[in-house]
């Protein structure tokens, strides 16, 4: 899968997070804002570029909005803000699981 | 004994509520992806779902989860089933069921979706929601679909709308409510009622759950965690009730003992029907606490 368009998934709700996401020529970009960023930054991080690699994406720019969100909601909008994205989307319910 | 009281709705797209509504504990908890997402989110919500039903706090909690996944004929209802059943969903909940036919297609593809993810076959559990004239006439039907029902319920809303009326007093509902009922207990499955939705209006409420509770309704749709405690409080036995039950069930043991055909306590008969109830009351009130 590829991100063809920028697109939206998220709220800026607590317990949320907003994603957007961009196509860039190469390379992963992530840019995170968190009010637990010093406690959780890393985590969030990580589970963001898991996320995306299980999906193949590793080419875009991704700015999260977080809000305090658990790590199966962080997986959720990522998944969404891709699938929204991407110029096909193929991943079935396992990889997404 | 399986307690289905509340079942508390949940909007699927909204990320705060799916990941902290464990702590109300309502019997089941139903993740909404129909009326309560928007067209636009309905992506989001699937996903979402998908995730938070493998929460463990989910998985182990006891609390069973259901979701009211869009109807088969629309364009999200197939891969709603298919993100539910794969991520573990106790009952699936068919909303707007008109015919048996809705049940046997759902049933038909819950199966196929069992096998494609490697799920036991028949671990998937469905509950039919009843919202038109047309499925509370064959409301029978509907309820004898499928060994999967664990229930069927009665969704006010568009089925006043199907009515030509509106909610009013529930004079409305009551051919609906009867009919549901009948139904479910025929197929000797749970029947449940629809939501009040004044969530400002506790009287209201609790009327309401009284005259559900008289019908011999297993309990209701909520839409605030604030229903939950006032529901589960009306549904409870009362001390004197469980007393009076104990004493019943203490007589009949004694009957039996002495064989005894006909047994009587404080002067007045206790029969078959009597001693059954008195136990149902006891194992209610076993599963839930006395009433406060």
């Amino acid at each position: 899968m590829k991100i063809v368009r920028e697109a939206l998934a998220g709220t800026l709700e607590s317990s949320d997070l907003m994603v957007r996401i961009a196509p860039r020529d190469a390379g992963l970009e992530i840019v995170l804002q968190s009010e637990v960023i010093h406690q959780f930054g890393a985590q969030i991080e990580a589970v963001a570029r898991e996320t995306l690699e299980k999906l193949g994406i590793d080419a875009a720019q991704v700015i999260i909005e977080d809000k305090g969100a658990l790590d199966c909601v962080i997986r959720a909008r990522l998944q969404t803000v891709v699938r929204r994205a991407a110029d096909e989307w193929t991943a079935d319910w396992s990889v997404l699981a | 004994m399986k307690l289905r009281r509340s079942m508390l709705f949940l909007p699927g797209a909204n990320a705060a509520m799916l990941s902290t509504a464990f702590v109300f504990k309502p019997d089941s908890i139903m993740f909404d992806l129909e009326d309560a997402v928007s067209l636009r989110e309905k992506d989001a919500a699937r996903i979402l779902v998908f995730h938070a039903l493998q929460m463990p706090i989910y998985r182990e909690s006891g609390m069973e989860t259901v979701v009211r996944i869009n109807p088969l004929s629309s364009p999200f209802g197939m891969e709603d089933l298919e993100a539910v059943v794969r991520a573990g969903v106790d009952v699936v909940r068919l909303p707007k069921t008109d015919t048996a036919e809705d049940v046997h297609q759902l049933e038909a593809e819950v199966e196929r979706i069992e096998r494609a993810c490697g799920r036991e076959v028949g671990s998937t559990k469905l509950m039919a929601a009843i919202e038109s004239a047309s499925g509370v006439v064959n409301a029978v039907s509907i309820a004898m679909a499928s060994k999967r029902l664990i229930g069927i319920a009665l969704a006010a809303f568009d089925y006043v709308m199907d009515m030509q009326t509106q909610r009013g007093d529930g004079s409305e509902l009551y051919y609906a409510r009867c009919a549901v009922l009948h139904a479910a207990r025929y197929a000797k499955i749970d029947a449940f009622d629809a939501v009040f939705s004044d969530v400002n209006d506790d009287a209201g409420f609790l009327k309401e759950v009284d005259l559900i509770k008289r019908l011999g309704f297993n309990g209701k749709s909520l839409i605030n965690p604030r229903q939950i405690e006032l529901l589960h409080n009306a549904f409870a036995p009362t001390d004197e009730e469980v007393d009076y039950s104990r004493r019943v069930v203490a007589a009949a043991l004694d009957g039996e003992k002495q064989g005894l055909g006909v047994i009587s306590l404080n002067g007045k008969m206790i029969d078959a029907p009597i001693i059954e109830h008195a136990r149902v009351v006891l194992r209610r009130a076993a599963a839930s606490g006395t009433r406060k």
